[in-house]
C-alpha cells in the first residue's frame, strides 16, 4: 500500500504541476506578450479582462503543488526550496508584484506605467524559471548528506541544458498565452489578428527547442531513467509533437481559436507527463559529484498514514476545485465584448 | 559582527517581518467580506441602486487588499521550504497536509468566486452574485482555519511521535494532530480579531464620509453595520481570549511566565502596565493584582505557578536560557494587546449607543473622529497578539507543550536551510522591503482613491438599475417643482 501510494503521489504532483503549467501558463504568456501585442489601452483592458476572472485560481495550482510536495515528499520540497534559493525568491517576487500589479493598475492610472511594467517583469521570471527549475531536477544537482543543495546559488543552476529547458518553458507559456488571447478577443479585431498571427512562430520555435532539449537530454545530460516506461516516453513525445503540430494546422484556419488553444494545452499536458515518466520514480536527481544521493519516492516519502490522510483530502477536494473550474469558465465563457470592460 | 552572519537570526527576523506585513492586509480582507457579503445581502434584498454601489465599493476596496494579501501570502508558503527546510524535513509528514488541504479546499474557493465578483455582476444572477460573496468570505474563513491548524500544531503538537532515527516528527493520528489542544481557543480567537478589525475600518470610512459630510446614506446604513458587527465581536471576543489565555496556562508554560514576567514560582499576579527588568529579573510597576492572573486562569488567588528559573531546570524546558529570553517584548505585547482590548470595547459600546439613539452620531464630531481612528486598536493588538504568541514561543519552532508527545518538538535554531546563506538572506531581506514599501504605497493610493471616489451610483450594475436611476430623475424633477414653486410663491410674495 505505501508503495502505491507514494507511486501515487509522484504522478499526483506531476499532475498538478501539469495543471498549473496549462492554466497559468496562458496567464503567464499573456503577461509577457501584452506590451508587444496591446497598442493602445483598450487592447490593453480587453487582454485583462480576458484573463482577470481566471488568473488567481490558475495560480492556486501551484501554491496547491507546493503544499502537496511539502506533504508528499518533505525531503524534496526541503531541498528544492532551499537549494534553489534565490531562484525561487525571484519567482516569488515575480508572482507577488504580478498579482498586485493586475489589481493596482486598472485602479491607479498615474502609476499606470510602473504596474504595467511589473505585470511584464513579474510574468517573465515565473516563465522563464520555472523551466530552469526543471531543468536542474531533471539533470541533477550537487548534494550533501544530508541533501542540502552543495553548488554555487542561483549561478551554478544556470547550464546551457537548464537554459535551454527555461526557454522551452518560456515558449511554451507564451505559445499558450498567444493561443488565449487569440481565443478571447473580439472577432475581427486586429489585436485578436495579431495574437492569431503569433501562434506559428512561437510554436514552431517551441518545436524546435523541444527536440533540442531531448536530444541533450539523451545525449549529453545522461539521466537514467526506467526502461519500463519507454513506451509511455515516447508516446508522450510524440503527442507534445502531435499536440503543437495540431494546433499550428487548425490555427491557420479562421475560427479554430479553441481547437488551436486546446491543441497547445494537450502538448503541454504532454511535456510534462513526458518529465514525469522520464524522472520516475527520482524528485531530485544528484550529479555525479554529489555526496547525497538522489531525492526519490523512497526516500523521500512521507509516512503511509500521511498520504493516506493526504489521498482522501485530494479526493474530496478535487471534484470541487474541478466544479469551480467549471463554473468560473462557463460563466465567462466566449469572447470579451466592449460592454464587459467596464465591471 | 555575529548579527550579520547569523543565518538563524536573519531568517527569524525575515520570516517576522513578512508575516507581519502578510498579517496586515490578512485581517482587512477576512474582516471587510464580511462586511461585503452583509451588503451584497442588503441589496439582494432591496435591489436599490445604492446599495448596488455600497457593495461595488467594498469589492473594490476588498480586491485591491485580498491581492495584496494573497500575494505576500505566497511567500510564507515558500518560506517554509526556502528559509526552514529542515524545519520542514521534521514535520512536513504532518504540518505539510493542512498547507495543502488550504490550497485545495479554500484558495481555489475564494479566487475563482472573487473572480465573479469582480467580473460577473452582468453575467450571473443577483442570487448567484450574493451566495458568491458569501463563498469568498467563507473561503477566507476556511483558510483561516488551515493555516491555524498548521499553527497550533507548533505551538501545541499532538497526534505525532518521534520516529525511530530521531530526525522526523510522524503522524500517528490526523485527527488529534489538526483538533490538537489550542486549535479551537487559537481559531476562535484569531477570527474573531479579523471581524473586530472588518468593523472598526468600515466604521473609519462611515465616520471619514460624516466628517466629510459626503455620502451620508451610505455612511450611516455602514456605520449601521459596523456598529452591530463590532459589538458583537467585541463582546464575543472575552470568551475566546479568556479560553486562548487557559490553553497557554495550561499547554504552554514558559510563554505564560514570558506573559506575566515571572521568573520565580508564585501565584502570578496581575499587571496593566510595567517594564520588566531582565538583567535583575523583576517587574517594575505601579500597581499590581497578587494573584490576579491565577485567579483569571483558575478561579482561585493562590495556584501556584512555575517561573522561568524553576522551568529551566526541568527536563523539557532545558533548552531555554532565561537569560536569553525576550521576556520584555512578550510582556509589553501582551500587555499593549490587553489595552487595546479596552480601547476596542469603549469604541464599540460608544458607536453603537449613538449610532442607535437616534442616529446621534451623525453630529457628533469627536466621536467620528474616534471611528475614524478606531481601526489603529485592533491593528496593534492584532499585531501585539501575535508577537506574544509566537516570540513567546522561543526559543523552540516546535514548542514541547505540555501535553505534546515526547520528544516532538524542535530548536528554531536547529530548523534553518543549511545552503542558505547570510548574503542571500540580506540580499532578498533588501529585496523583500523595497518591493513591500512600493506595494505598500501602492495599496495606499488605490485604497485612498476609491475612499474619495466613495460609492459611485453609475447606473450600470444591473438591469434593475434602470429602475433605479429613473426613481433617482424623478426625485430631482420633483425637488425642481418644489423650488419653482417656492420661487413663484416668493415672487408672488413681492
Amino acid at each position: 500500500m505505501f508503495e502505491f501510494l507514494s507511486v501515487l503521489w509522484f504522478f499526483l504532483i506531476f499532475i498538478l504541476i501539469a495543471g498549473y503549467f496549462v492554466l497559468d501558463g496562458f496567464d503567464l504568456g499573456i503577461g509577457v506578450l501584452s506590451p508587444f501585442i496591446a497598442k493602445n489601452g483598450e487592447e490593453r483592458a480587453i487582454l485583462r479582462r480576458a484573463i482577470g476572472p481566471v488568473w488567481d485560481g490558475n495560480e492556486v495550482w501551484l501554491l496547491t503543488a507546493g503544499g502537496a510536495l511539502f506533504a508528499a515528499f518533505p525531503n524534496a520540497y526541503a531541498t528544492t526550496f532551499s537549494g534553489f534559493y534565490l531562484a525561487v525568491m525571484l519567482v516569488l517576487f515575480g508572482l507577488i508584484v504580478r498579482a498586485v500589479s493586475f489589481e493596482f493598475g486598472a485602479a491607479d492610472p498615474s502609476w499606470r506605467k510602473l504596474w504595467d511594467v511589473c505585470f511584464f517583469v513579474g510574468s517573465l521570471l515565473p516563465a522563464l524559471l520555472l523551466g530552469v527549475a526543471v531543468g536542474n531536477i531533471f539533470a541533477g544537482i550537487p548534494m550533501d548528506a544530508i541533501g542540502d543543495y552543495a553548488g554555487v546559488p542561483l549561478l551554478g543552476l544556470i547550464t546551457p541544458f537548464t537554459l535551454l529547458t527555461g526557454l522551452l518553458g518560456l515558449v511554451m507559456f507564451l505559445a499558450a498565452g498567444a493561443c488565449w488571447a487569440a481565443l478571447k478577443a473580439p472577432l475581427p479585431s486586429p489585436l485578436q489578428e495579431r495574437a492569431a498571427r503569433l501562434r506559428l512562430p512561437l510554436q514552431v520555435i517551441a518545436l524546435v527547442l523541444f527536440v533540442i532539449v531531448s536530444v541533450f537530454a539523451l545525449g549529453l545530460v545522461g539521466t537514467e531513467m526506467d526502461p519500463a516506461l519507454g513506451v509511455l516516453r515516447w508516446l508522450f513525445a510524440a503527442l507534445v509533437i502531435v499536440g503543437l503540430g495540431a494546433s499550428m494546422m487548425v490555427g491557420k484556419m479562421q475560427g479554430n481559436d479553441l481547437k488551436a488553444f486546446l491543441a497547445q494545452s494537450v502538448a503541454m499536458i504532454a511535456l510534462v507527463a513526458l518529465l514525469a515518466c522520464s524522472m520516475f520514480p527520482t524528485l531530485v536527481n544528484a550529479t555525479a559529484d554529489s555526496v547525497g544521493p538522489a531525492i526519490t519516492i523512497f526516500n523521500a516519502a512521507s509516512s503511509e498514514l500521511s498520504l493516506t490522510c493526504m489521498t482522501i483530502i485530494t479526493c474530496i477536494g478535487l471534484p470541487l476545485v474541478l466544479a469551480y473550474h467549471v463554473i468560473i469558465y462557463r460563466t465567462f465563457r466566449g469572447r470579451v465584448k466592449p460592454e464587459d470592460l467596464q465591471h | 559582527m555575529e548579527a550579520f552572519a547569523d543565518v538563524a537570526l536573519l531568517s527569524r527576523i525575515q520570516f517576522a517581518l513578512t508575516v507581519a506585513y502578510h498579517f496586515l492586509f490578512v485581517p482587512l480582507s477576512i474582516g471587510l467580506g464580511l462586511i461585503l457579503a452583509i451588503n451584497e445581502t442588503r441589496y439582494y434584498r432591496s435591489r436599490k441602486e445604492e446599495d448596488a454601489a455600497a457593495t461595488k465599493f467594498w469589492v473594490k476596496v476588498f480586491t485591491a487588499t485580498f491581492a495584496i494579501g494573497v500575494a505576500t501570502g505566497i511567500t510564507m508558503e515558500f518560506s517554509f521550504g526556502t528559509n526552514w527546510a529542515n524545519y520542514s524535513r521534521f514535520v512536513g509528514d504532518i504540518f505539510g497536509a493542512p498547507l495543502a488541504a488550504e490550497a485545495l479546499f479554500a484558495f481555489f474557493l475564494e479566487s475563482v468566486f472573487l473572480g465573479v465578483l469582480l467580473f460577473g455582476r452582468k453575467r450571473v444572477s443577483p442570487k448567484f452574485y450574493m451566495v458568491s460573496a458569501w463563498l469568498v468570505w467563507f473561503g477566507s474563513c476556511l483558510s483561516a482555519l488551515w493555516i491555524l491548524i498548521a499553527n497550533s500544531w507548533m505551538q501545541t503538537p499532538a497526534g505525532g511521535e518521534l520516529n525511530a532515527a530521531g530526525n522526523e516528527a510522524v503522524i500517528t493520528d490526523f485527527w488529534a494532530a489538526a483538533f490538537n489542544p489550542s486549535i479551537f481557543a487559537r481559531y476562535t480567537h484569531t477570527v474573531d480579531a479579523l471581524l473586530i478589525m472588518g468593523a472598526f475600518v468600515a466604521m473609519a470610512v462611515a465616520g471619514w464620509y460624516m466628517l466629510k459630510h459626503r455620502h451620508s446614506d451610505f455612511a450611516m446604513k455602514t456605520m449601521r453595520i459596523a456598529a452591530v458587527v463590532g459589538i458583537v465581536t467585541s463582546c464575543a471576543m472575552i470568551v475566546f481570549a479568556h479560553a486562548s489565555a487557559v490553553v497557554v496556562w495550561e499547554e504552554q508554560p514558559t510563554k505564560l511566565a514570558m506573559m506575566e514576567g515571572q521568573y520565580e514560582t508564585e501565584a502570578p499576579p496581575l499587571y496593566a502596565i510595567g517594564i520588566v527588568d531582565e538583567e535583575n529579573q523583576q517587574v517594575i510597576a505601579p500597581f499590581a493584582i497578587p494573584g490576579g492572573t491565577s485567579f483569571l486562569a483558575t478561579g482561585t488567588f493562590d495556584t501556584e505557578y512555575p517561573g522561568l528559573n524553576d522551568l529551566a531546570q526541568t527536563e523539557e524546558y532545558s533548552d531555554m536560557v532565561v537569560e536569553d529570553m525576550p521576556v520584555g517584548l512578550v510582556f509589553q505585547s501582551y500587555h499593549i494587546m490587553v489595552a487595546m482590548y479596552g480601547l476596542i470595547m469603549i469604541t464599540s459600546i460608544l458607536v453603537l449607543i449613538f449610532t442607535f439613539k437616534g442616529g446621534r452620531i451623525r453630529q457628533m464630531r469627536w466621536l467620528q473622529w474616534l471611528a475614524v481612528l478606531s481601526p489603529l486598536w485592533p491593528f496593534i493588538a492584532i499585531q501585539t497578539g501575535w508577537i506574544t504568541a509566537e516570540v513567546g514561543r522561543q526559543p523552540w519552532v516546535v514548542y514541547p507543550s505540555v501535553s505534546g508527545p515526547d520528544g516532538v518538538s524542535l530548536l528554531t535554531v536547529d530548523g534553518i536551510s543549511m545552503s542558505v546563506s547570510a548574503p542571500e538572506l540580506w540580499l532578498t531581506m533588501a529585496l523583500f522591503v523595497v518591493v513591500y514599501l512600493i506595494l505598500l504605497i501602492g495599496w495606499a493610493r488605490v485604497i485612498g482613491r476609491f475612499i474619495k471616489e466613495g460609492p459611485v451610483v453609475d447606473g450600470s450594475s444591473t438591469l434593475d438599475c434602470q429602475l433605479g436611476s429613473d426613481a433617482v430623475a424623478e426625485d430631482v424633477v420633483v425637488e425642481d417643482v418644489v423650488v419653482v414653486a417656492e420661487d413663484a410663491a416668493a415672487k408672488g410674495g413681492e
